[in-house]
């Protein structure tokens, strides 16, 4: 009698069906999409540029951290075949990356040169050098620092071993303050974009609630209904996302152009042009076309019931 | 074809809608179901299409138990029930053929078959030149015809009414009747909720009626029996 067929494989023509329905409703619903786009580009402007902000602090803080290195000063009586078996013995640290040895000589050029003018004075001990030889030591990631430089002291013939203990301690506990600072910053920011976003949308969706229960009455399954909406939503986030990244990728080559040179310390550097403006322009576009669909597919939900 | 057995339904909110109905229907009959307001009409026409669920009894449509049909397979039933509404319910935004074609679009029919049943249904109601109009550029009666266009355009058993001459003057009224009429002689079930007393007494037909929730008269080729 009745023809029951619960077929739950979409046929193409009805996906294809859906996109064409999705890209029509973002005409259709002409001032409302404005709206809906408009909050999306606002928020995504806020938090692309706040991305890139955080993603370079981060990046000078990996930098400063890169650049720690421990100096083990090598006894003066130690003898040469002694100071090969220090080398080894450092090398048999796990957590150690590199290992370079540099003669009390190097060190004292090192010296003079970093003192620049006043260094000339130092050049009188260049026959009766003072210093130690020494190791200079690099740790696969930089928070492995202390345990490295406890275990280097350890072994024999090694005088003193320095990594400015005190400057590193508080660098690592500043940078690891920042970084969950500026992640919780970013997370909140997203979610306040969601919320944003999908209540607009909502609002957007609630005028068309009665439609959504007509659809319902002539048989529509909830999937059939959905589709569109979703469609409709990542349309909407990939609309919204084309000023914020216009105007991030533009700012960012300004910045990259004229600033860069001014700030331009060891550690202080923005990060290239190309590829970071790209890869933050995928990444709020991607921000905004998941805010898009889960603002229109959260709101789709609530109507569905009838 | 419809077939309740002591059905009764109470609302969240205490009020008891329908208080125990028995009605058989048969395949291809013109019912109409009236009564005062507030009787359990509405309540009776929503139960076939399961826009209402029975509190208790037992609710048949072709075959299929509705008291105890999943919400998924809903939409199911719904493809083959054709509904018309006083106030239309048509999507504003979509054109007359786009309202139409929704229904076939749902069930995923191929486009050619969807063009030509449309301009089909549209032809026998008379609206094949407005194709293209949206809802709002049409008067009350046509847009109750696309309305009925599309209720019967995936060949229905069972078409229901819902006071479909409600909103419109006498003259429409009566073309809206001839539409219902050439439909059920094809075969098809119509059910019609109405309070035109005029329509009833002049194209008789089997009255159901419906006062407190129960069925107060049955009666083929029966008369309206209300003043308003």
């Amino acid at each position: 009698m009745m023809n029951i067929e619960v077929n739950t494989a979409m046929k193409f023509r009805t996906l294809r069906r859906h996109f064409r329905e999705g890209g029509k409703n973002i005409q259709r619903n002409g001032w409302m999409t404005i709206a809906s786009v408009g909050a999306v580009t606002t928020t995504l402007i806020l938090v692309g540029a706040f991305l890139a902000l955080m993603l370079n602090l981060n990046q000078m803080a990996d930098n400063i951290e890169e650049d720690v290195e421990i100096k083990a000063l090598v006894e003066v009586t130690a003898e040469e075949g002694q100071v090969d078996e220090i080398k080894q013995q450092i090398e048999t640290i796990p957590a150690v990356s590199t290992v370079e040895y540099s003669s009390k000589e190097e060190e004292l050029n090192e010296l003079i040169e970093s003192m620049g003018e006043e260094g000339k004075t130092w050049e009188m001990f260049e026959q009766d050098n003072p210093l130690n030889d020494a190791f200079v030591i690099k740790t696969e990631d930089p928070i492995e620092t202390f345990d490295v430089a406890s275990e280097v002291e350890k072994i024999e013939n090694i005088q003193e071993v320095n990594y400015g203990e005190e400057i590193v301690q508080k660098l690592f506990q500043f940078n690891k303050y920042a970084r969950n600072i500026g992640l919780a910053l970013i997370i909140g920011l997203v979610f306040t974009a969601i919320f944003l976003i999908s209540n607009t949308i909502k609002i957007t969706i609630m005028a068309r609630s009665k439609e959504i229960g007509i659809m319902k009455l002539v048989g529509a399954t909830n999937g059939f209904i959905r589709w569109p909406f979703f469609i409709e939503g990542l349309l909407l986030g990939i609309l919204g996302s084309i000023i914020p990244i216009a105007v991030i990728v533009s700012g960012y080559y300004y910045l990259d152009a004229n600033v860069s040179e001014l700030i331009n310390f060891k550690f202080v550097s923005l990060m290239p042009f190309n590829p970071f403006a790209w890869q933050l322009s995928l990444l709020i576009l991607g921000i905004g076309a998941v805010i898009g669909v889960w603002g229109s597919v959260m709101s789709v939900r609530k109507f569905l019931k009838v | 074809m419809i077939d309740m057995q002591g059905v009764y339904k109470t609302y969240p909110n205490g009020v008891t809608a329908l208080n125990g109905i028995d009605v058989k229907i048969d395949q291809g009959e013109f019912v109409y179901v009236v009564g005062p307001s507030g009787a359990g009409k509405s309540t009776f026409i929503k139960m076939i299409f399961r826009e209402v669920k029975p509190s208790k009894g037992i609710v048949r449509v072709n075959n299929m138990s509705l008291h105890n049909l999943k919400w998924k397979r809903v939409p199911y039933l719904r493809r083959n029930i054709g509904v018309v509404y006083q106030d239309f319910k048509l999507l504003p935004k979509l054109t007359v053929f786009e309202n139409v074609a929704f229904a076939l679009e749902v069930i995923e029919e191929t486009p050619k078959v969807v063009r030509k049943r449309v301009m089909e249904v549209l032809d026998l109601v008379g609206l094949k030149n407005k194709a293209r109009f949206i809802p709002d550029e049409l008067s009350g009666g046509e847009q109750q015809r696309v309305a009925i266009a599309r209720a019967i355009v995936n060949h229905p058993k069972l078409v229901i009414a819902d006071e479909p001459t409600g909103n419109l003057d006498p003259e429409t009224s009566w073309e809206i009747m001839k539409i219902l009429e050439e439909i059920n002689a094809t075969g098809t079930t119509i059910l019609m909720a109405t309070h035109s007393k005029e329509i009833v007494n002049t194209i008789k037909k089997r009255v159901i009626a419906i006062e407190d929730g129960m069925v107060v008269r049955d009666e083929h080729r029966g008369e309206y029996g209300y003043e308003i």
